[in-house]
């Protein structure tokens, strides 16, 4: 009896973690644009959801998955970086609010983008994990979770050394903490604005392709999972990159749990348990767990 | 003054004459569009006036939407008085929201409303006993509480929901009007355009936020309810995000700040899907393109405004050093 039940909270753990890492990996995207810019991006999701797409094209073109995959991600890079120095650097200067709705109007054309090529219907997306279970001590884990917890610590590994260990890193913080002085040492900032966009659509690619398998790819696939994102980037603190992990990690395992066994949540109200975490943290604590607190000259 | 109320004047009678030249098909949707224009009055109030972004405004048009039909369905009310009712219970509910909504920053203040116009479909379904779930509430054969303008002055159904929904539209501009010229408009404006600076100017920051989010609610409201009655049904779906990213769009293209722009707004809402299928080789019976244009106007308009905001008050301080 407890051995069955601690096999079920451990299955319902490890796909909590399966669903945070998707939840990670956007949230760092969120991040990584809001630490340089200070601009919340809404149109991440939707992005997330077309990198998906076109990965499906390429293998529905008969590509292997992996080659389809990096394929997606270099493509994801070079959008986010045009996007970037097309739409969102002509009006930077210009007052947040209106960078803001104009990701609005992103978030509405690319979901209306998909929904012209590929239609509306929801598309069965063979991911690289099998669904099938492998038993490790008596508790039945689905490859797919955990193939997906994998490839996310992958990615938050080689983003965590590419902005602490390399001269571009250092470049991209920069600019990120001190526009004006960064350009005075010789730093291209408008550059590294550009790459922070392109990094975080890629990451946003890893998330929308691992995730579609799951939730079956159509054009609002990631609408609820941004909002996860969001969760997990407000319960982290919306600057801090290891928030983001640490805050959709533990936003996925909460939420399965809190689905799992609050049967008056269950899965009807787990958006809304994110949407109470996210006034939760905004109105009690605003830097989250991790953030640190925005002085303001008043 | 006088150019305005020519302005008004004109704007009413266009209106009036409008059911007698147009199609049945064209009276009833140019009905929703007022219901739009109302809930857009009520977006600019609080984002155009008193700065406060809301990415929720469908969830507002819900809860009014929500009070018509229960009154209606449960409670034997007939439509015209659900309508203050449901302005009344929006705006309790608005100023309750814009009470915390005083402690986030613009842009938190943009996430959170978002948060709740995504998770309000799943809230409607899952409180099923009062809002009869995903099936909704349908306000269908209830001939003594709806249409009871057919036959009256002659007016067909249609006409009668038209002329109910634009003379309802007339009275909210009228009041908005006059709220944004008095002392509240004032006040909303000075914490705007500097919140320091209008409370140096002992402008009750806090209070004027607070009414503006509760009289943008009731304007919502009244045009959920008002889009409840003309449709008569409402289901957790005929309120997506995407109908409060829409309004926005629809106040953006009516000028952030200046009322007179929002019937622009909600033109654009209904009739966009008509303005794409004119493009040849696009299809709109799919929802993609026009989902696309929607954003790309929004897109566009968010580079072209700053430039051409930009040229219009260069043009006017050449104007100004002219006249010296």
């Amino acid at each position: 009896m407890i051995v069955a039940a601690f096999s079920d909270f451990m299955q319902q753990v490890v796909s909590g973690l399966a669903s945070g890492g998707i939840y990670a990996l956007l949230a760092l995207a969120l991040v990584i644009i809001h630490r340089s810019t200070g601009v919340i991006n809404f149109a991440q999701g939707e992005m997330a959801t077309l990198s998906a797409f076109v990965c499906w094209t390429l293998v529905d073109h008969g590509w292997a998955f992996w080659p389809a995959f990096a394929a997606t991600l270099a493509l994801s890079f070079a959008g986010g970086v045009t996007l970037q120095a097309v739409v969102i650097r002509p009006i930077q200067a210009g007052p947040l609010l209106g960078i803001v709705i104009l990701t609005i109007g992103l978030l509405i054309a690319f979901n209306g983008l998909d929904t012209w090529i590929w239609g509306g219907a929801a598309k069965q997306f063979q991911g690289p994990f099998s669904t099938a279970p492998i038993r490790v001590g008596g508790v039945a884990f689905s490859k797919q979770d955990l193939g997906v917890i994998a490839v996310a610590l992958v990615a938050v590994v080689l983003m965590w050394l590419l902005f602490s260990k390399t001269r571009l890193g250092l470049g991209l913080r920069a600019a990120a903490v001190n526009p004006v002085e960064s350009r005075l040492v010789g730093i291209r900032v408008a550059a590294m604005l550009a790459l922070g966009w392109g990094l975080a659509a890629m990451l946003g690619a890893v998330a929308g392709v691992m995730a579609a398998p799951s939730l079956f790819l159509e054009p609002n696939m990631m609408q609820t999972v941004l909002l996860y994102a969001f969760a997990a980037a407000v319960l982290g603190g919306m600057d801090s990159p290891i928030g983001a992990v640490v805050g959709g990690l533990l936003l996925g395992v909460l939420l399965n749990l809190v689905g799992t066994y609050v049967h008056w949540i269950g899965g009807e109200l787990r958006l809304a348990t994110a949407l109470a975490v996210i006034l939760g943290v905004l109105l009690i604590r605003p830097s989250g767990l991790f953030g640190r607190a925005a002085l303001r000259r008043a | 003054m006088r150019v305005k109320l020519s302005a008004f004047a004109l704007g009413a009678l266009v209106l009036v004459v409008l059911p007698f030249v147009l199609t049945d098909f064209r009276t009833v949707q140019l009905a929703t569009v007022g219901a739009y224009f109302i809930a857009i009055l009520g977006l600019d109030v609080l984002t155009g006036h008193s700065g406060q972004i809301s990415l929720g405004h469908g969830a507002f048009m819900a809860v009014g939407a929500y009070t018509t039909a229960i009154l209606m369905a449960n409670h034997g009310v007939r439509d015209l008085w659900t309508i203050p009712i449901a302005a009344g219970v929006a705006g309790v509910i608005g100023l309750l929201a814009g009470v915390p909504a005083l402690r986030l920053s613009g842009l938190y203040l943009a996430l959170a409303t978002f948060g709740i116009a995504v998770v309000l479909p799943t809230i409607l379904k899952k409180f099923d006993h009062f809002t009869g779930g995903s099936t909704g509430i349908t306000l269908f054969g209830k001939p003594t509480q709806t249409g009871h303008g057919v036959g009256v002055w002659g007016l067909t159904n249609n006409q009668w929901l038209y002329a109910l929904t634009w003379t309802v539209g007339g009275v909210v501009f009228l009041i908005a009007w006059w709220l944004l010229d008095s002392r509240f408009g004032r006040s909303l404006r000075a914490i705007r355009d500097s919140e320091l600076a209008a409370v140096a100017s002992g402008v009750n920051r806090a209070k004027y936020k607070v009414l503006a989010f509760g009289v943008s609610a009731a304007f919502a409201g009244v045009a959920g309810a008002l889009l409840a009655i003309n449709v008569a049904y409402v289901a957790p779906d005929t309120f997506p995000i995407q109908l409060s990213l829409y309004l926005l769009v629809g106040a953006v293209v009516g000028f952030f700040g200046s009322i007179w722009g929002a019937v622009f707004g909600a033109l654009l809402i209904q009739f966009l899907p008509d303005i794409v299928g004119l493009i040849p080789h696009v299809d709109t019976k799919q929802a993609g393109p026009t989902t696309l244009f929607f954003g790309l106007v929004l897109v566009v308009l968010m580079l072209v405004l700053p430039i051409v905001l930009r040229a219009a008050s260069k043009l006017a301080n050449r104007s100004y050093f002219g006249a010296q």
